[in-house]
């Protein structure tokens, strides 16, 4: 309890055991560079929500109510490049995964520390790039930089952007590197494999995407940026180059991506649903392998963005029952997660509010997922609004929502202080009411057959527009008062002592904040994860 | 780095956030090991391109593959199975702590190895390629003598450089890692306790070496200049 | 348009509501059966998600923590219930690929009687071809209860030719020949949109299809000033680019004569047997020197960059008017 404990300030603690500019640009504890990667990806979050706003506004009237259709392009091109490869990808692992992957296997810090803000370095030169052809005029391929298109045709900052994705895709890779030679090797003692929280899971599973699918795709923007330079190359159909082969290369990795998107989020979720209903997880290796079993699967199901490219009957075939099959694992943590709470004890803690929203739009998410892996129904709706529908509510009802689900649960543990729980609670019922009307009207856009990427669109349409554009202001608002609130409790907030949540796991038997080196002494494990049936809390 | 690095009775080159020697050795390992199956991937894509766009216009790629020197590809490819050689025995002699002017001779010979390759791939093979405009980009000119093919070979030179050039990179990039070894063999740092980087750079030298083991047949040796006769 | 909506009374705004479209108009002889599958996943999109937000609900409220220092019970796993919501979402999954693959299976293969019309996009407009001559852009003229089929490419970049009220769709990629068809079944107009992102005026790049009478179809073929099939433009073009000196129909040309070539398999010098259809005659055209028959000398110039898409579906139309009699005695 607050009061209780030492104040935050009289401690040595990771923030003020060394102070100034220097001190954070040359870290290497996993802990200030989480909060370097905080700061820069909310930075970008915002950059992309502006041109998500535009978008909106844009779209209220059929003919365009704001820019050119030029402009417009580079608007959902930059929203996409932005949030994908800038927000989405690095956000629950460069955060939350940094500050908590040592904590939670009690390790001092990640095996590679130097590499560890090594990979910062190159997510900002990444980020610079982009940015660098966000000013120079933009870009207006589309975050998927289809070919010929972006080789050939466009006339916008094509390389710079591609570049950016490129060195950033490094960053990536070190952290997954990072984080799977940490998990195998720097488990405290005891800890055995299935005594991990399954957040530990989530990440091992996410980097090894990272590892093998990254690296396809910087092989695929660099042939892509070199086509473009030299006006010659793979995918140049008048030398006999197949512009497909682009689309299976890219989709090899950017399905799989989605994952990256994706499995961190179930991994947050399975850490707010325990602690927050006191209860173990139920099917706890189920949990686990579906995680191992989605990174996967997921390597095998890249041609069902292919449809309706002419690929081959039978290769569609194959394509849509894998597809199917990597449905089951996320259907089966839905199931997991709502039986622990069976019998728990519940609490409707902000980050609690979030993980259920995050089950109920992750849930409509998936299951839409089905009318895209299905192969005639996917005819009428690929390339179309409801495609937007369903990957926001995925990635952003899905994964940003466990973002902010899993801030609010550990900002006590990162910042030493509580935030204001009604404004947070208020916040996600603001979110999660601004997201379903931006996104669930796109549904219907889509099968009535509203085809994306429109700047202007038939009057007919108007209706569906101008509520999704409603639903964006709400939801544009609801991300903005985290931001002051949380910023706020920095300085204000009450001191949130080790433990706030009382719940489990190693990263919460530290003070708040931690120390620099985590841990005086590494903790000895004896006990599974979530052990909250054990009375008393305390381990050991 | 150093004062991080460095905690009281600890060995030279331990780092604070392990227990021990043993387990900072096995993750540098592990480390490399993840990295270099990253480059497999991303190798992978190229290969796997490659080898659909031969199946596709295999004339082509064979008329293109008969235009390479083979000769400096099998010297370049001797070449660098000795530079592999005198890596391993720069990583022996740290191993069997031996004097550092020998960890240094073996590492400086692995260098002159590298240098050698990419001087032969350079100044011979890829300078004449562009005299005879056969660069994707700067001037390629397409042969009347390939005939029905002659549309397609630019796809296999476009294949040809981005392979060699990104494996010339990896060289270029392993030579400065072996320059950095050198200097800190010469500084005494490397004995048979310590030796990890020299191992595991030595896995990254060796993987760059057996990329090119896959490359020269792929590129210079199959189909084109040694298909049997009437064989297509 | 925010403010006028807030301005209306609340029954104009439940009028409102009702409506805002929902369905799709289906205008084909597949819609329906898409649809019904649409509707199929919908029951189950809504089963589950109303299940387990209900589920999530009474948990909430039941096992709500009802002091601090609540101390539920011990999570037991259960290896029945764990295998039973494994093997059912897989069932019923099953179901949905059976269902939809055959339906699409069934979609995919155009009838023999289908009527070809061509299809080019371009930035951004679509040129249209019917075989009978009459050439439109942006509007498709198609006969009600016929099956129709399309063949397209693309000039530039990777377009996406899509009807929605038909629900069939497919892109035209440079350099290669996609199809798809439709049967219509209701009179009227309907869209076109083009369904991939093809650059700067991408949502301009719409257009029409009438589904029209039979008798009022027949009239517009026949209707408009120019009168000639688009075989007869392919030979008109055939005989200006010259190809007509070297393919001579007796076969004492310096290149191959074409009578009788569509659908028949030729040996290539380079050993290979392929079919002589659209594909390969477009790349005779294009890449002339990627084709080389046994007995003749690859002296055949190349035609990329001198003649468009649509005029190499002109000479395709041409090529094939020839072979059409070789081929039905040849059978299949």
């Amino acid at each position: 309890m607050p009061g209780q404990e030492i104040p935050a300030e009289s401690r040595v603690n990771y923030l003020n055991a060394s102070y100034g500019v220097k001190s954070w640009l040359l870290t290497t504890d996993h802990k200030r560079i989480a909060l370097l990667y905080l700061g820069s990806i909310t930075l970008m979050f915002f950059v992309g929500g502006f041109f998500a706003v535009m978008m909106r506004l844009h779209l209220i009237e059929p003919q365009g109510a704001l820019v050119a259709p030029e402009t417009y392009n580079k608007l959902f091109t930059m929203h996409g490049v932005i949030m994908v490869f800038f927000f989405l990808v690095p956000s629950i692992p460069a955060t939350l995964g940094n500050f908590l992957v040592p904590m939670m296997i009690g390790a001092r810090d990640l095996a590679f520390p130097r590499l560890n803000l090594l990979s910062w370095y190159i997510y900002i030169i990444g980020a610079a790039f982009t940015l660098y052809a966000v000013i120079s005029g933009g870009v207006d391929t589309g975050w998927t930089f289809y070919t010929p298109y972006s080789s050939t045709f466009s006339h916008t900052s094509v390389i710079p952007t591609a570049l950016g994705v490129f060195i950033t895709g490094f960053s990536s890779i070190l952290t997954g590197l990072n984080f799977v030679v940490t998990i195998h090797k720097m488990r405290a003692p005891g800890l055995t494999w299935f005594r991990l929280p399954l957040f530990i899971w989530a990440m091992y599973a996410t980097s090894i995407i990272f590892i093998l699918g990254t690296p396809v795709i910087a092989i695929t923007l660099f042939l892509l940026g070199l086509e473009r330079l030299l006006h010659i190359g793979i995918f140049d159909p008048a030398i006999g180059g197949d512009p497909i082969l682009f689309q299976h290369m890219f989709w090899f990795y950017s399905h799989p991506a989605v994952y990256i998107m994706i499995l961190p989020g179930m991994g947050v979720m399975s850490e707010l649903i325990t602690c927050f209903s006191r209860k173990r997880i139920f099917g706890y290796t189920f949990v686990a392998f579906s995680s191992l079993a989605i990174a996967i699967i997921s390597f095998l199901v890249w041609g069902h963005h292919m449809f309706v490219t002419g690929q081959s009957i039978y290769a569609g075939l194959i394509f849509s029952v894998l597809s199917f099959l990597v449905a089951i694992p996320s259907a089966v943590k839905v199931f997991n997660w709502t039986a622990t709470l069976y019998k728990g004890s519940i609490s409707y803690d902000a980050p609690m509010l979030y993980a259920l929203g995050f089950i109920g739009l992750f849930t409509m998410g998936g299951l839409t997922g089905l009318f895209l892996a299905s192969l005639a129904t996917d005819v009428h709706l690929s390339g179309t609004y409801f495609i937007v529908a369903h990957f926001h509510y995925i990635m952003v009802g899905g994964a940003v929502m466990a973002y902010l689900g899993g801030i609010h649960f550990w900002w006590p543990k990162i910042t030493g202080r509580m935030y204001p729980d009604g404004w947070a609670r208020f916040a996600a019922l603001v979110i999660f009411v601004g997201f379903n009307l931006t996104f669930f009207p796109q549904f219907v856009l889509g099968y009535l057959g509203m085809p994306r990427r429109y700047a202007v669109y038939p009057g007919e349409f108007q209706v569906l527009n101008v509520m999704s554009s409603a639903g964006a202001s709400i939801l544009g608002i609801g991300y903005l008062i985290p931001l002051i609130y949380l910023l706020w409790s920095i300085r204000y907030g009450p001191i949130a002592g080790p433990n706030p949540w009382g719940a489990k796991g190693l990263e919460w038997e530290t003070p708040s904040p931690p120390p620099t080196e985590n841990f005086e002494e590494i903790p000895v494990v004896t006990q599974d994860a979530y052990d909250y049936a054990n009375v008393g809390g305390s381990r050991v | 780095m150093s004062e991080m690095a460095m905690h009281g009775a600890h060995p030279p080159g331990f780092k604070h956030q392990f227990e021990d020697m043993e387990q900072q050795r096995e993750a540098g390992s592990l480390g490399m090991w993840v990295f270099l199956v990253t480059e497999i991937m991303f190798f992978g894509g190229l290969f796997a391109t490659y080898i659909i766009y031969r199946t596709l216009y295999l004339t082509a790629f064979e008329e293109g593959s008969r235009l390479l020197n083979v000769k400096f590809g099998a010297a370049n490819t001797a070449v660098l199975i000795g530079s592999s050689l005198t890596m391993a025995l720069a990583i022996h002699a740290a191993q069997a702590g031996k004097k550092k002017s020998e960890q240094v001779m073996y590492l400086v010979l692995t260098m002159i190895l590298g240098a050698l390759f990419l001087f032969l791939k350079f100044n011979y093979e890829w300078r004449a390629d562009y005299h005879e405009h056969l660069i994707p980009g700067f001037g390629f000119i397409i042969r009347p003598e390939w005939g029905a093919a002659g549309t397609h070979v630019p796809l296999y030179f476009c294949f040809y450089f981005f392979m060699t050039g990104l494996h010339a990179m990896h060289m270029i990039i392993g030579f400065g890692i072996l320059g950095t070894l050198t200097v800190m063999a010469q500084r005494n740092r490397f004995n048979s306790e310590y030796y990890a980087p020299l191992e595991v750079s030595g896995l990254y030298w060796h993987f760059v070496d057996i990329v090119w083991i896959f490359l020269f047949p792929l590129l210079y040796l199959i189909g084109g200049r040694f298909a049997l006769p009437g064989v297509h | 348009m925010m403010t006028g909506l807030m301005q209306t009374g609340f029954t104009d705004l439940a009028a409102a509501v009702a409506t805002i479209p929902i369905h799709p108009t289906s205008a084909s002889s597949i819609a329906d059966s898409v649809d019904h599958l649409y509707y199929f996943l919908t029951a189950i999109t809504l089963f589950f998600t109303f299940a387990i937000f209900a589920t999530i609900f009474f948990f909430m409220v039941k096992f709500r923590r009802r002091s601090p220092d609540e101390q539920p019970a011990d999570t037991t796993t259960h290896l029945a219930l764990e295998l039973t919501w494994t093997i059912v979402p897989t069932l019923i999954t099953v179901v949905i690929f059976v269902w939809a693959s055959s339906l699409y299976f069934e979609n995919s293969r155009p009838p023999e009687a289908a009527t070809e019309i061509f299809v080019v996009g371009k930035q951004w407009m679509w040129h249209i071809q019917h075989p009978e001559g009459p050439r439109e852009i942006n509007e498709l003229h198609v006969p009600v209860n016929a099956p129709v089929k399309i063949t397209m490419t693309s000039d530039d970049v990777i377009h996406d030719f899509y009807i929605p009220a038909f629900r069939v769709k497919k892109d035209a990629v440079p350099g290669r020949y996609t199809s798809l068809w439709f049967q219509a079944t209701k009179i009227g107009t309907y869209h076109i949109f083009c369904a991939q992102y093809c650059g700067a005026d991408h949502a301009e790049m719409i257009g029409w299809v009438y589904v029209m009478s039979p008798t009022d179809y027949a009239a517009w073929l026949s209707g408009g000033a120019r009168n000639e099939t688009m075989a007869q433009t392919g030979e008109r073009l055939f005989t200006q680019l010259g190809c007509v000196t070297c393919h001579v129909a007796d076969n004492t040309g310096r290149g191959p004569s074409l009578v009788g070539l569509y659908g028949k398999q030729e040996k290539l010098r380079n050993g290979d047997t392929k079919l002589v259809d659209e594909a390969l005659i477009r790349q005779a055209i294009v890449t002339p020197n990627s084709i080389i028959l046994p007995n003749y000398p690859p002296i055949m110039p190349t035609f990329q960059g001198q003649i468009n898409e649509e005029q190499v579906l002109q000479l395709i139309a041409y090529v094939k008017s020839l072979g059409t009699e070789e081929r039905k005695t040849n059978g299949k």
